[in-house]
């Protein structure tokens, strides 16, 4: 009997069975579900036994000017089925002052640079990260610059090395 | 990677403090020839092994995605020019195939086809600049002038084209800047007869050259399962049998309507990538000339009425719709209308599923523009495919991953 | 003229092939032929900077095409692409390498100024950092452009290097400035190509130089 791989839908319908209901959307065929903070971690592993085996993406998206936003950050884990090729896309919502998630390094290696630079960039801590580090910026470097109060210019850190003229070199 | 665990295994109980008192700590770069650009490496070596390496990136981090919250969808462009810049093209592709994703426009089919032809063209004028490298590297430098005397030929193409050899910045919102003119045909034919005889010579050259296979042959191991834990993407998880290729799976443009094949391989080792993308030059250059043959006739953007791409001079002047549509268009806040949503779309760019997700929010910029970068993927892939190998495998390595600092970084 | 013998009449019998000449101009035309770049190559530039020394181009007609990644052994860096916070103290590292007499070469205008990356991380300039010779426009400059700058930093080398360097006196060059000022006055005069001008202008710093 030839293999018929599940629908989105039934996935869907089974996560909600697991975890209670989600908030799910459609929009340019995309699936999209939202999956509480706490329960990320066991829906990502969840799904990806059901079939989602690749993760293409985690990033994020900083909600502070977005109008009617009811919370600050959005984490976005993209998955794909390299068997199937359906793609859902699952959204958890964190807040500050302490936003933080458990990490899925366990569950994909590709994760660990994703969730560094995340944490990088907006500074959302990844519980379990095994190296959680600045990816891009330098080591010393303290704001979380796409977070939406970081200026696009900076607050003139790049202005700020010594200066080397003839007469030193 | 059965070398690494013969006898560099220097965390196991019999191996003690003193195999470990005779590693040394090598750097490797960020400013090194055989990085290419800018990234750093920490090594650790036992005598020439590398028993450890430590990447470290960021070097170019120059702010693109918070850029993109700055710049509108049209601006936008030039600044994915600069991403990964040995195939422009392919970003330009890339971001405005997002952007009409995510405002819900339908191509002109003689849109789709011109912009599956330029990618194609810089597919084939990514490849050549990394198989060019990884010849560099390993010591063949003839290879590499006669890669990039190709690369100069779809330079002067892209020229002919839109004005720009290199950041072309072509692709506009529901169309692109320029139409094909006979010229950029003629020169485009004119590629297709002579590149062949040219990936003859190269293949004559170096597949099977024994320098360059004993070099790169079982070196830099990739397994399947490993690739897709790691989100490999492109060449790298195709040389490792992982057959997705976007171009099939989510076929976008005119790909459904065209021949080709997905080349794979299994090996997994920078022989295999460098073979997988020599094949991929071949497939890429029979789609060009697929494309190019049966060219549909017609607009090349969107009508005005969806009031996305600009009109032509000639429809300004002669009707109302024209000009009120260029008005809209040119006047602040009186852009195309963008729905409170997000979307992800990607592409299968020279070097992996490149995507970005958009998020709008009812105004002409995004509200957050974020590039999915097949270059940090394969990048942080780098410690698991060099150790146990000799320090001189080290550019082999990187060179068949192909990374690019400025995709890398952002 | 320094070292006439007695009694030659002031004229000096040469052997053939030997030419007399100012060290100064000797130094200089070893050197400006004789370039040895250092690509500093971060980014898109970089590429135009590997064509420019590919086939097509070929940097070699004009006698700067050894390149070489070793500082130690390079007297030009071209810094080709935008340098960002976290490189910004590498290339001050990789400049302070390079031994004298060295140039500087600020390809593109992300090297420049900046270019559209009027950003957090990007370095609005390396000039603001380090000593630059030649700027070259363009996003990112064409080969040819790049060559002409190479072709144009070989004149400034032999038109006012010196075999010991002084033209890079940082403290004579601010004085060789202000006596422009002084002399030309708010009229902008391009005192670079007009050998008059020049010879007054050396005067003046002469003058103010031994004045202070």
């Amino acid at each position: 009997m030839p293999f018929t791989p599940p629908s989105v839908d039934d996935v869907l319908a089974g996560l909600a069975d697991r975890f209670g209901t989600l908030d799910t959307s459609v929009y340019r065929g995309q699936t999209r579900v939202v999956v509480p903070a706490d329960m990320s971690f066991d829906a990502l592993a969840w799904l990806k036994e059901r079939g989602f085996d690749l993760l293409v993406d985690v990033t994020c998206v900083d909600y502070l000017e977005y109008p009617d936003a009811k919370h600050r950050y959005g984490l976005v884990y993209l998955l794909a089925s390299t068997a199937t090729n359906q793609r859902l896309t699952v959204r958890v919502f964190v807040d500050d002052p302490d936003p933080a998630v458990k990490s899925a390094v366990p569950l994909w290696a590709g994760a660990n640079w994703l969730e560094r630079e995340v944490w990088d960039l907006f500074g959302i801590r990844f519980t379990g990260h095994p190296d959680l580090r600045r990816l891009v910026m330098p080591e010393e470097f303290t704001a979380h610059p796409l977070r939406k109060d970081y200026p696009l210019q900076g607050r003139g850190e790049r202005h700020n090395f010594p200066v080397i003229t003839r007469d030193h070199s | 990677m059965s070398i690494a665990t013969a006898n560099l295994d220097t965390t196991g109980p019999e191996a003690g403090a003193r195999s470990e008192d005779y590693l040394w700590t090598l750097n490797f770069g960020p400013q090194h020839p055989a990085t290419h650009t800018t990234l750093r490496l920490v090594l650790k070596l036992d005598g020439e092994r590398v028993v450890d390496a430590m990447p470290e990136m960021g070097y170019l981090h120059s702010g693109f995605e918070k850029i993109g919250e700055h710049l509108t969808f049209n601006q936008y462009v030039t600044v994915t020019d600069r991403m990964n810049y040995i195939s422009p093209m392919a970003n330009n592709v890339a971001w405005h195939h997002a952007v009409e994703t995510l405002l819900g426009i339908e191509l002109t089919p003689r849109c789709t086809y011109i912009r599956t032809i330029i990618a194609e063209l810089a597919r084939i004028s990514d490849h050549l600049l990394s198989n060019g490298a990884v010849g560099l590297d390993t010591g063949a430098f003839t290879f590499f002038l006669y890669g990039f005397y190709q690369r100069e030929v779809i330079y002067d193409i892209f020229e002919t084209l839109c004005g720009a050899r290199f950041t072309n910045s072509y692709t506009r919102v529901g169309g692109v800047s320029q139409d094909f003119t006979p010229l950029v045909i003629e020169k485009i034919r004119a590629f297709i007869r002579t590149f062949p005889k040219t990936l003859d010579d190269m293949e004559r050259l170096l597949t099977r050259n024994r320098i360059f296979v004993d070099r790169t042959k079982g070196v830099g191991l990739l397994t399947k399962e490993e690739a897709i834990n790691a989100s490999a993407s492109g060449p790298v998880a195709r040389a490792s049998g992982v057959t997705r290729d976007l171009r099939k799976d989510e076929p976008y443009l005119a790909y459904a309507d065209l021949d080709f094949q997905v080349c794979c391989a299994s090996a997994g080792d920078c022989y295999a990538r460098y073979l997988v993308r020599m094949q991929e030059m071949r497939e890429s250059l029979k789609l060009v000339a697929q494309a190019l043959e049966n060219l549909p006739a017609g607009d090349v953007n969107v009508s005005i009425d969806q009031r996305v791409a600009r009109p032509t001079k000639q429809q300004v002047y002669s009707s109302i719709e024209g000009t009120i549509s260029h008005f809209e268009l040119s006047m602040a806040n009186r852009g195309f209308e963008v729905p409170h949503e997000e979307s992800y779309a990607a592409i299968e760019a020279p070097n992996g599923e490149l995507g970005f997700y958009i998020v709008g929010d009812g105004s002409e910029n995004a509200y957050r523009a974020r590039c999915r970068p097949p270059s940090v993927l394969h990048f942080a892939l780098f410690p698991q495919l060099i150790r146990g190998h000799t320090l001189s495998d080290v550019v082999a390595v990187l060179g068949s991953l192909n990374i690019i600092a400025a995709e890398l970084d952002r | 003229m320094a070292m006439m013998p007695s009694g030659s009449g002031g004229r000096i019998e040469l052997p053939e092939n030997v030419v007399v000449s100012r060290l100064d101009a000797l130094a200089n035309w070893c050197r400006k032929n004789s370039l040895w770049p250092m690509p500093f190559a971060t980014a898109c530039c970089g590429i135009e900077l590997m064509a420019t020394g590919a086939s097509k181009h070929d940097l070699a007609r004009f006698g700067a095409e050894v390149f070489r990644f070793s500082p130690r052994q390079c007297d030009l860096m071209i810094v080709a692409g935008r340098v960002v916070m976290k490189m910004l103290p590498v290339l001050q590292r990789i400049w302070q390498q390079m031994h004298e007499p060295k140039w500087c070469i600020s390809m593109g205008a992300c090297a420049s100024t900046g270019g559209v990356f009027d950003t957090y991380a990007v370095v609005q300039g390396i000039d603001r950092f380090i000593p630059v010779d030649m700027y070259v426009p363009g996003c990112p400059p064409r080969p040819e452009q790049l060559i002409q700058a190479i072709i144009d930093l070989q004149d400034k080398i032999q038109r006012e290097g010196t075999i010991t360097g002084r033209e890079f006196d940082t403290a004579g060059r601010q004085l060789r400035k202000r006596a422009l000022v002084e002399l030309a006055g708010p009229a902008t005069i391009d005192a670079s190509r007009n050998p008059v001008l020049q010879r007054e202008l050396a005067a003046a710093a002469e003058a103010i130089t031994s004045r202070s």
